[in-house]
């Protein structure tokens, strides 16, 4: 009994410690803009309007579609692109198979940084450089992390079931879209949600391909902390910030129980 | 028809069909490899070999590349005192910052499993931090560590020391540090799911021969999660050379890359300013080659090592 009241205490404790930041944050965006300079922990007076202020002072409007854009799109073509591709290298045989899978976990720790300068010449010759081109379009030709998840959850799947379809009759694809698809929804759902918090965090690729127009939150907000000389405007800063991290932190809350549902009701280990 | 039912149905018609599954069409396999096969010989293969030949280069983009031979190479390790800064800041950030990561990794998630109700809970709200923006929680520490910002005022009323954190170059990388550890959340994760897979036996065992909570830790915990240490390591080394955005960030931007006095000059800040603002496209092609190098190398004893820490659940072929 005492240790657990022990464990607990020693549990709060950290959970203070992770939690702080936000309040901190959350205060300092609801304050007033000289308030935020003096140190103050709590509003006064609440200025719920900063979050509207955000939109007059920083073309937020216009970095959020940005965001969202690239997100979606990088989101549908890995997702498209990556899963035929899984399929082949677990549920089809053929000579080669290994070796190409290696050169995907080659691949898979690649720094961006590695390929960017001869993109970046590719990408200014076909004048695609202050677009989102660059970065949406090599999303959908696979994405070796995506690959190699959905591999692993589709060797999971017994063999038995896509040779009963086999002898029904079934060509491979169908086999994917009406045997393993389905299967594998929570696995799907999975490296979609990863897919999405990569680009919509995602800082050097916009960065270098895109321009003032085309700018995301994530570029956008940290030129904008450049551009007003930081310190002036905390207020705006931290509530900006806020709406940058809303939509993610809501969505962990959505897909948290969305994918512990998942498990849950498939509950196929092989 | 459950799992089990069409798995039943399956293995009496496989044993007729078991010659069809031994290969599949080659053309079927090209179909649904092609989109890899594109993306990996144009955005991979081609873009690699380009920038070896650039990186033997000067190139600004505007005039053809210039023939220069190893000149890159020999003016990176003999000629440029901010390649050597850039290397340095970065082996602290992965000799200092990824130890002290870890440590704090393992020290949660052993918290995690300590609390036997509303674990799920704590779980939750030690991982939120993780979801936050890198950008948005650079952000944030810049306010948090601000001399006007709550860190500071806090340590004015105790009377103590205020550094000016990011903005002294004594302090800025700790500071990333802290900034590292909010979000410490993934590693937490694999280490949680490592100590929840130990066996209950082995605790069970050294319970009967009387050790201590510290003598189980040393001598049965560490020893079963060493495979996820050494796995967190070589994937820290590899992440360390690619730390950019909150080094962009917290020194101010485009302008002030580096700052405060150099301490946040870290190897991809280096490549960035070589690369897109110098335009010295050369140069920076020579450094993303070493930067190549050395994340191959480790990418190969992670393979190599790979059946030491993955645990494939149907059986890996």
């Amino acid at each position: 009994m005492l240790l657990s009241i022990g464990n607990h205490s020693v549990a709060i404790v950290v959970a203070i410690v992770f939690l702080t930041p936000f309040v901190f944050i959350l205060a300092t965006a609801l304050m007033t803009r000289h308030q935020a300079l003096t140190g103050s922990f709590w509003p006064h007076p609440f200025q719920w309007h900063n979050f509207i202020k955000v939109f007059d002072l920083v073309p937020f409007a216009t970095y959020a579609r940005n965001t969202v854009v690239y997100s979606v799109l990088a989101t549908v073509g890995t997702v498209v692109s990556s899963i035929p591709v899984a399929y082949a290298l677990s549920r089809m045989s053929w000579r080669g198979r290994q070796v190409a899978f290696l050169l995907v976990l080659a691949t898979l720790a690649l720094p961006s940084q590695v390929t960017i300068v001869p993109l970046y010449i590719i990408f200014v010759r076909i004048h695609w450089i202050g677009s989102l081109k660059p970065l949406i379009l090599p999303t959908f030709f696979g994405d070796a992390f995506t690959i190699f998840l959905l591999r692993q959850f589709f060797m999971t799947i017994p063999e038995e079931l896509s040779e009963a379809a086999r002898v029904d009759g079934a060509s491979e694809l169908q086999i994917l879209t009406r045997v393993i698809v389905p299967l594998a929804k929570p696995a799907i759902m999975a490296v979609a949600l990863f897919q999405f918090l990569y680009s919509w965090n995602d800082f050097f690729g916009p960065l270098v391909f895109a321009n003032t127009h085309t700018w995301t939150l994530a570029v956008g907000l940290a030129e904008f902390s450049q551009v007003i000389h930081r310190s002036v405007l905390w207020n705006i800063q931290m509530a900006a910030s806020i709406l940058f991290m809303l939509p993610v932190i809501i969505l962990f809350f959505m897909a948290q129980r969305a994918f512990m549902e998942g498990v849950t009701l498939t509950g196929i280990k092989g | 028809m459950s799992i089990a039912e069409a798995k039943e149905v399956a293995r009496t018609r496989t044993s007729r069909s078991k010659r069809r599954r031994l290969t599949t069409s080659r053309l079927a396999v090209l179909l649904f490899m092609a989109p890899w096969i594109i993306g990996f010989l144009a955005f991979i293969a081609y873009p690699m070999l380009s920038s070896l030949y650039f990186s033997f280069t000067k190139f600004n983009l505007l005039q053809t590349p210039q023939w220069v031979g190893l000149f890159n190479y020999r003016f990176m390790f003999a000629h440029d005192p901010n390649f050597w800064l850039a290397v340095r800041n970065t082996l602290w950030i992965i000799g200092l910052g990824i130890p002290i990561q870890i440590v704090f990794a393992i020290a949660t998630a052993v918290v995690l499993t300590r609390v036997k109700r509303g674990a799920g809970g704590y779980r939750t709200m030690f991982f939120l931090p993780t979801m936050v923006p890198t950008v948005a929680a650079a952000l944030g520490f810049l306010f948090l560590l601000d001399p006007a910002g709550p860190i500071d005022t806090i340590l004015r009323f105790l009377h103590l020391p205020q550094p000016l954190w990011f903005a002294s170059a004594q302090w800025s990388k700790p500071s990333l540090v802290g900034l590292g550890l909010w979000g410490v959340g993934n590693t937490m994760i694999i280490f949680l799911a490592a100590l929840l897979d130990v066996p209950k036996q082995l605790y069970e065992a050294a319970d009967i021969e009387g050790a201590s909570s510290w003598q189980k830790f040393r001598n049965i915990t560490l020893p079963m999660i060493s495979p996820v240490i050494f796995f967190s390591v070589i994937i820290g080394v590899i992440d360390g050379f690619q730390y950019f955005t909150e080094a962009f960030v917290v020194s101010g931007g485009d302008l002030n890359l580096g700052q405060p006095q150099g301490s946040l000059l870290f190897y991809s800040t280096w490549l960035y300013q070589q690369g897109f603002q110098y335009t010295n496209m050369g140069y920076a092609s020579a450094l993303a080659w070493l930067l190549f190098v050395v994340v191959m190398i480790c990418t190969v004893i992670l393979i190599r090592t790979s059946d030491r820490w993955v645990f494939y659940q149907g059986g890996f072929r």
